[in-house]
């Protein structure tokens, strides 16, 4: 049987390596691919507290957390398209402007 | 023993999609990294006996969102990122930070553990999809039915935001 | 615990040889049925009855030059056609073929994913075959992104907004019979359908099935698995005479004979899900003069039956209709079937309260 602590140490190393991407890369779908990662991880850490605590509210939460993300990624593309039909670019750094 | 195993096994593979995510320099690659990813932690949930959130993230997370994600990615065009010369102090401050704080995470986690941790196993009673559907339709009700009024929201956004403007 | 591995990998060996053998020769019935109906034979010269033609077939895909153009991006090129038989042959793994099966000292479950007691099956198997659905959209989009090439990228983004257009309707179709039978695992689907029915006014020889209360949800279920399975009349992604070939133009030899293949195992696996929740899977008459070994065989004859029949509709379906525009398939996939199996689910649940 395997230990709480390991889901929490895997749970923390992606969220980790989540905001590592965040913070690193450059273009704006891989960031926001970094926070899906997140959001996964997160997910996992309320499975495993779930199956420990033998309680089912946080296995309702994920579901709702899945939700939330899946119109946040929905919302957050047609953004990101909307952008970058003026900018002609997907480099954050060169969205730096106000105006073009 | 075997679950055991199957964590280190399907743990492996999750932190290989995840550094393969951040190694990539095209987009679509870590995309599909992520998408790897999603799939062992499906496998982890099973080994959690979580059944219908196993069963939940491959069909909506892994055969949805990450299909928006591809498609925007192929219409797009995105190419290979370039690096702009101005953000190497994400990298210098970034990289030691993240390695500390993952490295005191883990460090107070099996330090942690080695005090009464029962460990756990899979209990398929527990996750089945008729006890979470109680729950999500009696106790959870209303935030059931206010997170359809939220995707359909959502997609109104999208629709608008997309949209090839009048001017 | 040797002996179920061994069982399961010797039940895998014969089911995956069964199935490929089963995809090739509803190519050979397909060309025979359409040729038929066209009014011309189909392949004669084969073989008698033209019956080896998918031996010559396969031999001639194996035999072929495999092109790969310069232009392409490697990994995912070769990746996709894998990517999309490998789903399209998993699915079998979770489909129950009947009941139990005694081997002298062992009962084994006609069914791959089988417990060691003999029994047993997976709770959410409805939920797998989903997500497997879901999955096998990722061989077509990157099929036709990887080939480079402006037809194939076109032809595969409209394949795949077909595909997971029609999912949904697919999907929310199968949740009238998951309402009657109360269950997601499939054994437990086909074993409440024996149950149902008990109304005084049936016959006792009328076939228990959820087809006849749920009608209107097997044809939803039927059209969305034509468009879901990209087969005539919803194959504008893939028509030779639209956008070349669609997002398989770049593709020679044994990765068109893939993609091909993963859309015959598609078709198959859909032919066995509508089965098992539409029409009783295996349930039948068994004769009891039977031994019992071949007592355990006779569910599965009326399995094959009952597949065999659905695969003929669809062939049937491609010889008849002609194909939908693209702008009338989403329009009839989001316009009319989705408001149509939603509908059909109120209805569904308002009955199964108003008996209980």
């Amino acid at each position: 049987m395997v230990p709480l602590a390991y889901y929490l140490g895997l749970s923390t190393i992606l969220f980790c390596l989540g905001v590592l991407g965040f913070l690193i890369k450059r273009n704006i779908i891989t960031i926001f691919i970094c926070i899906e990662l997140m959001l996964n991880a997160v997910n996992l850490s309320f499975v495993a507290f779930s199956a420990y605590l033998k309680n089912l509210n946080a296995q309702v939460f994920v579901f709702f957390v899945m939700v939330v993300a899946a119109a946040e990624a929905a919302v957050g593309l047609a953004i990101i398209i909307a952008v970058f039909r003026t900018r002609e670019t997907l480099n954050v750094d060169r969205v730096n402007l106000l105006k073009l | 023993m075997l679950h055991l195993i199957l964590f280190f096994i399907f743990a492996a593979v999750c932190i290989a999609g995840a550094v393969n995510l951040l190694a990539q320099s095209h987009p679509i690659n870590s995309a599909l990294s992520l998408i790897v990813v999603m799939g062992s932690l499906a496998v982890l949930y099973l080994l959690l006996g979580a059944e219908f959130v196993a069963a939940i993230q491959i069909i909506i997370y892994a055969g949805a969102v990450m299909v928006l994600f591809i498609f925007v990615i192929m219409l797009l065009n995105a190419g290979i990122e370039e690096h702009s010369g101005k953000s190497y102090v994400a990298w210098f401050i970034g990289i030691p930070s993240v390695t500390v704080l993952v490295g005191l995470a883990v460090y107070s986690l099996v330090l942690y553990q080695e005090n009464s941790d029962p460990a756990i196993g899979p209990e398929p009673i527990l996750g089945s999809v008729q006890a979470i559907a109680h729950l999500l339709f009696g106790k959870f009700l209303l935030p059931f039915e206010v997170t359809s009024v939220l995707i359909l929201i959502a997609i109104m956004g999208a629709v608008v935001l997309a949209r090839r403007g009048e001017s | 615990m040797l002996t179920y591995i061994v069982i399961a990998a010797i039940k895998s060996v014969v089911l995956i040889h069964v199935l490929l053998g089963a995809v090739a020769y509803t190519v050979w019935l397909e060309r025979k049925v359409v040729g038929h109906m066209q009014n011309r034979w189909g392949p004669t010269r084969v073989g008698p009855f033209g019956l080896l033609q998918p031996i010559a077939d396969g031999v001639k895909f194996i035999l072929k030059e495999d092109l790969t153009p310069p232009h392409v991006y490697k990994p995912l090129f070769i990746l996709a056609p894998m990517l999309s038989v490998v789903l399209a042959l998993t699915s079998i793994a979770i489909i129950p073929l009947g009941n139990q099966l005694p081997l002298g000292r062992w009962t084994t479950a006609l069914q791959i994913t089988s417990s060691p007691a003999g029994t047993g099956d997976i709770n959410i198997g409805l939920l797998i075959l989903l997500g497997v659905t879901s999955i096998a959209v990722y061989g077509i989009a990157l099929a036709g992104w990887s080939s480079n090439n402006k037809y194939s990228l076109l032809g595969s983004l409209r394949a795949s907004a077909q595909m997971i257009s029609y999912e949904l309707s697919l999907g929310l179709s199968l949740v009238g019979v998951l309402l009657l039978a109360g269950s997601l695992s499939l054994r437990e689907i086909v074993t409440a359908q024996s149950r149902s029915y008990d109304f005084r006014w049936i016959p006792a020889w009328f076939p228990h099935w959820y087809v006849f209360p749920q009608l209107i949800a097997f044809f939803i279920y039927l059209i969305s698995a034509y468009a879901e399975t990209n087969r005539i009349p919803f194959d504008l992604p893939e028509a030779e005479t639209e956008l070349v070939a669609g997002y398989h133009t770049e593709y020679s030899a044994m990765k068109f004979a893939m993609f091909f293949m993963a859309e015959y195992a598609n078709m198959f696996t859909v032919a066995c899900v509508a089965t098992l929740l539409f029409f009783g899977g295996w349930s039948g008459p068994v004769p009891k003069f039977l031994p019992p070994l071949v007592q355990a065989f006779v569910p599965l004859f009326w399995f094959a039956i009952k597949v065999l029949a659905f695969i003929f509709v669809y062939i049937w379906v491609r010889g008849t209709l002609p194909r939908f525009r693209y702008d009338q398939l989403m329009a009839f996939g989001w316009k009319f079937l989705l408001p149509l199996a939603i509908a059909n689910i109120i209805i569904t649940s308002l009955f199964v309260a108003w008996l209980s």
